[in-house]
């Protein structure tokens, strides 16, 4: 499996993370070959095999349906890198419209 | 102070008035400045410790000490402490304290264990040998020029230096193990959902597990008691009875798979397969059964493994994002361009490439063709595995193809990959592992064995692995 850069850009934009520039060739070629050498997967015959999804075996794990006190707003807004003692505040979300 | 091994000794001393938990703490603190060097830790909560020795000795007297009163642990900094910080040893959670604490770590705490400190690692568990780590690299105990493995390798090179007299890691795919191999101590991974994983920095969920360093097998056990069990907090935990690993004790022989290809194998460091091959003559000598396996699916379990954990690290660090805790970038005009300068400034090297692994496996074009065949896979390989632990007690193999590597000494990602190559198969089937000291190299550098058995198998795992012991002391 060859990656290119397109899909390089593709995948780092899901993955909310920048590609410089400089690193792209790097990157390309330790993904290469890492998806080479996990392509071997593909040589078995796994027709009819149900995918393993989940590795507990419990089953049905329910609470009651009661509301908990978990913790307080001070207590959640303690390591926000910034904030107003109410709320988080994050940079402009929605375009200007004029 | 007299160097021990168990925690029985500890306390049989501490009853006789011949130390005190001050005197403990103390000791550890000194050993932790003397072996500075080898930045195993990251923060040592000495004040703590100390304030906390104080009034377990005033507990002691009126004898209401509780029952793990005497163990000095060290803790991974992947695993949460209220009001400490954690941080994964990733720039992304500098600063970051932690609102609650691990159930294994309360756990502990509630016996009346002490906690040193906080140990160094890599990135969100992500490496064989503790390189990849925003605290810089730790070193190996033996020789500070090789790494002590990982990803738990400060937790492994404080135990086998005396910083603390048990840790806790986690392991993913090796994790605990293979650090415990290369530092020349016990580490021990137990079943998937045995110990719960509340307050652990997730990587990848369904392999993560809380794991146990020690210099002995009775505490291994001893800590795992403690810590093991349902846990309201994690879903995932098993509601199954703990048993008591304290009492395990051998009896009669055994029923043991080993694989004869690994006794030539070119990947395998000669000393290794010298050590495994005399391993199974020994035990063979020794009454118990050995059974001549071939490696179930054996190309495929690292590729599988690799396939899986990335997929599920990217899923699980999307929490990163520099929104509500941890890193922000300061150079962003909207959220986007946060998020992005933010994990890009945040994660390290390795990380980020794991994230767009996994982000790639899991995206539409691709998902079916790596994804859901690993998950295909790793059915193929669990039922193989269990196949034969029907047939037998153990599945016995080397712990890590080679001793210790120097730093700095892997060219490609991939490389460092194949250190992992027997620890995974346990991680990937959910099984209980543990690696065993035994002997050394032609440089000194410990060897370790590794024993895996049925799911929640433990308390027999812990009884073999006393005979080993017995056998190297």
């Amino acid at each position: 499996m060859k990656v290119d850069k397109e899909t390089l850009q593709k995948v780092a934009h899901l993955a909310r993370l920048n590609i410089r520039p400089e690193e792209e060739d790097q990157l390309l070629k330790d993904m290469g070959e890492i998806l080479n050498w996990v392509e071997k997967l593909r040589e078995v015959n796994t027709k009819g095999v149900e995918p393993l999804t989940h590795m507990t075996g419990e089953v049905n794990v329910l609470r009651a349906d009661k509301a908990e006190a978990t913790i307080d707003r001070q207590q959640a807004l303690k390591n926000a890198p910034q904030q107003d003692g109410k709320f988080f505040i994050v940079p402009q979300v929605m375009k200007r419209n004029d | 102070m007299k160097e021990y091994h168990r925690l029985d000794e500890i306390q049989e001393d501490l009853s006789l008035g011949k130390i005190t938990c001050s005197q403990l703490v103390d000791y550890y603190l000194t050993n932790i400045e003397r072996d500075k060097q080898l930045n195993a830790f990251v923060e040592v909560y000495a004040e703590e410790a100390k304030q906390r020795a104080r009034e377990l000795d005033k507990k002691i007297e009126l004898k209401t000490a509780g029952p793990l009163v005497g163990l000095i642990f060290g803790l991974k900094d992947l695993i949460c402490y209220k009001d400490h910080e954690v941080s994964g040893a990733s720039h992304i959670l500098k600063g970051f304290e932690s609102q609650f604490s691990a159930t294994a770590v309360e756990r502990l705490l509630q016996q009346d264990a002490i906690l040193i400190g906080r140990q160094n690692c890599d990135e969100f568990g992500m490496g064989s040998s503790n390189e990849n780590s925003a605290h810089g690299p730790a070193k190996n105990p033996v020789d500070p020029a090789r790494v002590p493995g990982g990803s738990s390798g400060g937790s492994a090179a404080a135990v086998a230096a005396n910083m603390c007299h048990v840790a806790l890691g986690t392991d993913t795919g090796g994790s605990v193990r293979q650090p415990a191999a290369f530092c020349g101590i016990y580490g021990l991974k137990p079943t998937y959902s045995r110990i719960s994983r509340w307050g652990l920095l997730a990587y990848a969920s369904s392999f993560d597990t809380i794991g146990i360093f020690s210099r002995s097998v009775e505490d291994n056990a001893r800590i795992l008691e403690a810590i093991a069990g349902r846990d309201e907090k994690d879903a995932t935990s098993s509601s199954r009875q703990v048993a008591q690993y304290s009492n395990a004790q051998p009896h009669g022989t055994y029923r043991i798979a080993y694989f004869p290809e690994l006794f030539d194998h070119n990947g395998l460091q000669p000393e290794i397969q010298e050590a495994y091959k005399n391993w199974v003559r020994e035990l063979e000598k020794e009454g118990h059964s050995l059974v001549e396996e071939s490696f179930p699916f054996a190309e495929y379990i690292l590729p599988t493994y690799y396939i899986l954990t990335t997929a599920e690290a990217s899923t699980n660090l999307a929490r990163y994002d520099g929104a509500h805790y941890g890193l922000r970038s300061g150079t962003s005009n909207d959220l986007e361009a946060m998020y992005k300068n933010s994990r890009t400034e945040g994660f390290g090297d390795e990380v980020r490439r794991r994230i767009m692994l996994g982000t790639f496996v899991l995206s539409a074009d691709y998902y079916d063709a790596y994804f859901t065949q690993a998950q295909k896979l790793r059915r193929l390989i669990k039922e193989a595995t269990e196949a034969i632990l029907q047939k037998v007690d153990f599945i016995i193999t080397p712990t890590t193809p080679t001793t210790a590597f120097e730093h700095k000494s892997h060219a490609s990602p991939l490389a460092m990959y194949m250190a992992d190559l027997f620890t995974v198969q346990a991680s990937i089937c959910g099984l209980p592992a543990i690696s065993v000291p035994m002997g050394n190299d032609a440089k000194n550098l410990p060897i370790g064995m590794q024993i895996m058995g049925a799911a929640f198998e433990e308390e027999k795992l812990f009884a073999f692995s006393k005979i080993q012991q017995n056998n190297s002391r």
